[in-house]
């Protein structure tokens, strides 16, 4: 344990731990939006995996990580669209189709790896960028500011959430809809048309969140995402709904992570001990959701179809 | 009262047909609304009257006819449509946002421009500038789950009045409203008819009718039965057009022995929904052959405390005895068995299942004891002969024993309910806003079965929102607000006005 507790090894945890953060940040503040607007989507795994693999595949065959960002989003956002047919033009039942999702998403990453590349070969993954002056801050500069720019960008997309959902017109307008659409129909806001972008603009950040696991790591294999997107689900309901709130969930995760991974890397825990402790996140997940089991904060639309004159 | 504003129209509705799948909501529908009126549109539930104007506000399309404002033929097709020509409407349910401000509430969906930040600072100087104009006091500020109902009303009528409406279509606005507040409302809505702003007022209340229109036209099953103006017309008149025949709008008492009490409440305390204390310090007591009637803006316990009688809600502290027994801590159950009949206010939540059939419903308290079974057996042909009877002699109109509920009326499917709770012969009745929503007919008869009771000895709690009803049938009358009983009046001395103000938390002699 002595050997855990320097400050090199401290803050290198603190470090991957903001790392480890970030896929979940992405997915869950992707998914806030979408909740708020009345749309639960149980699908970001399975979104997120398609993200992924577009992301590690365009960066494969192109060696260009820009590209593989944009397809990720890309693939995000066309799957947004699938599910806003599935769930507003066509009104399915909003958790069934997001675990059709989530099964798709899974079944067809894995196929498209099987026949496009077949071995696992490794890519160059996202380098860290050190931001200029604030990356020689001793410490603070070493945890925060040496990240890659990922890391960065869903960091910085926490304030702008907010600012949207709290400070625009079209956040109003996410509010209402999530809350009480008729009101906001009766107002002449289309329902729909708010939901149809809280969606797209949703599913895209959980194909980043893939893409940003994919590019971490350098690597693709069979459900990489690993519960990730399940995960940032539960997050949002930790996080009341809230970006700040959803930021701090996936802070505990990702340190939580970070902690077991350096723990055993150092060999602190061993054997029967390393998996049993490699469960922590996992139960972290089911404590942290019995104890804040609260619903303060949860849009009252959430999962109902909206048809309008009922 | 004033004579009708001559002039052009604001709106017309020119031979307006609305067909949904086995009815004709609206069949070849006149109806017109000049500047600076109250038109009123009166019928009973089901009559028309919410489609017609769901067509003109843009929630449904009418299969035939045409709409013209201002001379000018329009196309509505979506609220948006409704509010580009200056229509607004306030719905029978509150469309606020209990989240968001009353200033969110009132900028929601209009344009904003270009600009990417939302700034509700023009909107909250607005409001303030218009709640002075039209003494409408909002707090821009407050939180719309804040808000006490009669506030929420304002907000509503606040919304219209900042798009600045010149048609304001009013679905029953006064539903939820204390007499005052009633009173208040229509002083701003005569301020903004003075404005030149036409109006359309839907209400099936008689009284209130009379007093806010100009002109008045009656639907019945979809139909135009009826025009008039309040001047020439008296609320019997109404009713009978309403209906279709003659209507008795005040029930007939007579004198009943009142005897012992058989329900007996004493310091009750019972919790809401989120733990609060919902009914506080009730003391009550009811006597055979005596209606004692519950009057109060909904939401001030009623609910809670008819569950917690019924044994649906846990007492916090306090006891209720109820023929001689304590059934405090009794099951719902055990109640029963000892008598006490309960007929709930939410009909197809508590009162029946919909997807049941007629029968079905009507044994779902008595399918457990003979002879409706035996040794475990439902008895067909008892339920058979049982439910056939009790069809006819409580008139429920029903295709057959087989039919499911849901397709029966509000009003069928109450004379179902109240049917099952006096099949067993109860000594103890409580209920719940049994006529509410249900047609003058189906009211009348219903007003009709409850004095019968009480005739023959039952002890019957009261509990309504229906001002008329209540001082209509109860021997006394308690009015709750805020979980407590305001005052207690007699049957001659309950007036509106003095309910009315019991029910706004105004104790009597605080005037």
């Amino acid at each position: 344990m002595s050997d855990f507790l320097t400050v090199s090894v401290l803050l290198a945890t603190l470090a991957s731990g903001i790392r480890l953060a970030t896929p979940f940040l992405l997915a869950a503040l992707g998914e806030t939006i979408g909740q708020r607007s009345g749309v639960l989507n149980l699908g970001v795994e399975g979104v997120m995996l398609l993200g992924a693999y577009g992301a590690y595949y365009a960066t494969l065959r192109t060696d260009s990580i820009l590209l593989g960002i944009l397809v990720s989003l890309i693939v995000g956002g066309v799957m947004g669209i699938v599910y806003g047919v599935v769930t507003l033009a066509l009104k399915a039942e909003q958790g069934i189709s997001g675990i059709g999702i989530f099964i798709f998403g899974l079944g067809l990453s894995d196929l498209l790896f099987q026949k496009q590349v077949g071995t696992p070969t490794p890519i160059d993954g996202l380098g860290d960028v050190a931001v200029p002056l604030l990356g020689d801050l001793p410490w603070v500069g070493e945890v925060i500011f040496h990240q890659n720019v990922l890391v960065y960008v869903a960091f910085l997309l926490v304030p702008v959430l907010w600012f949207v959902i709290n400070r625009t017109p079209f956040g109003l307008n996410v509010r209402a809809v999530g809350e009480t659409p008729e009101a906001a129909d009766s107002l002449g806001v289309s329902v729909d048309r708010t939901r149809y972008i809280t969606i797209f603009v949703g599913n895209a950040m959980a194909g980043l969140a893939g893409g940003a696991l994919a590019l971490e790591l350098g690597i693709f294999q069979q459900n990489l995402t690993n519960g990730h997107g399940f995960i940032a689900i539960a997050l949002v309901y930790f996080g009341a709904w809230r970006p700040s709130g959803v930021m701090a969930g996936a802070m505990v995760f990702g340190l939580v992570s970070a902690t077991v991974l350096q723990w055993k890397t150092l060999g602190i825990v061993v054997g029967t001990t390393a998996s049993i402790v490699g469960m922590f996140p996992a139960v972290l997940t089911i404590l942290v959701l019995v104890l804040v089991s609260r619903r303060t904060g949860q849009p009252s639309a959430l999962t109902r179809p909206f048809e309008r004159g009922h | 009262m004033r004579p009708a504003t001559a002039g052009a129209p604001l709106l017309e509705l020119e031979g307006i047909t609305k067909r949904f799948p086995g009815v004709v909501a609206n069949d070849r529908v006149d109806f017109d609304v000049r500047p600076g009126e109250v038109h009123t549109l009166l019928g009973e539930n089901g009559a028309g009257k919410s489609t017609l104007m769901k067509i003109l506000y843009g929630l449904y399309q009418a299969d035939e006819g045409e709409i013209r404002l201002r001379g000018e033929p329009v196309t509505i097709e979506s609220p948006s449509d409704a509010i580009e020509q200056g229509i607004g409407m306030i719905h029978q349910h509150f469309m606020l946002v209990p989240t968001l401000t009353v200033a969110e509430n009132v900028a929601l969906g209009l344009p904003s421009g270009r600009r990417l930040m939302q700034d509700l600072s023009p909107v909250q100087q607005r409001i303030r500038e218009l709640s002075e104009i039209y003494g409408l006091a909002v707090d821009p500020d407050a939180y719309i789950w804040q808000l006490a109902v009669g506030e929420r009303q304002r907000v509503e009528i606040m919304k219209a009045i900042y798009r600045d409406v010149s048609l304001l279509i009013l679905d029953e606005p006064t539903s939820v409203l204390t007499p005052a507040e009633v009173e208040d409302l229509f002083v701003t809505l005569r301020q903004m008819t003075d404005g030149g702003r036409g109006l359309v007022f839907i209400s099936h209340k008689l009284h209130e009718v009379m007093s806010l229109s100009d002109r008045i036209t009656v639907l019945r099953g979809g139909r135009v039965t009826g025009r008039t103006v309040p001047s020439e017309t008296s609320r019997e008149q109404l009713a009978h057009m309403m209906v279709g025949r003659e209507v008795r709008l005040a029930p007939n008492r007579s004198e009943s022995d009142v005897a012992d009490a058989r329900l007996a409440i004493s310091a009750l305390e019972v919790l809401g929904d989120r733990g609060t204390p919902a009914v506080t310090g009730f003391d009550l007591e009811v006597r055979s052959g005596e209606v004692v009637g519950i009057a109060g803006v909904s939401g001030n316990g009623q609910r809670e405390l008819a569950e917690a009688l019924a044994g649906l809600r846990p007492v916090a502290s306090g006891t209720v005895v109820m023929n001689g027994v304590d059934t405090t801590t009794k099951t719902p159950k055990e109640i029963r068995r000892l008598g006490v009949s309960y007929i709930p206010e939410e009909r197809m939540r508590d009162g029946a299942i919909g997807e049941f059939s007629v029968a079905e419903n009507l044994i779902l308290t008595s399918h457990d004891l003979p002879p409706t079974s035996r040794r475990g057996f439902l008895n067909f042909k008892e339920i058979e002969t049982g439910c056939s009877d009790l069809v006819r002699r409580f008139t429920v109109k029903t295709p057959s024993l087989e039919t499911p509920t849901s397709n029966l009326s509000g009003g069928n499917i109450q004379k179902l309910i109240i049917a099952r709770e006096l099949s067993g012969e109860p000594e103890v009745l409580i209920a719940s806003q049994p006529t509410r929503g249900v047609d003058i007919g189906a009211a009348e008869y219903i007003h009709t079965v409850l004095m019968d009771q009480r005739a023959g000895g039952i002890a019957i709690l009261l509990i309504s929102e229906d001002l008329d009803e209540v001082i209509g049938l109860s021997d006394r009358i308690a009015v709750m607000f805020e979980g407590r009983i305001m005052g207690t009046l007699g049957q001659e001395e309950a007036t509106v006005q003095r309910l009315g103000l019991l029910m706004a938390g105004v104790s009597e002699g605080e005037e």
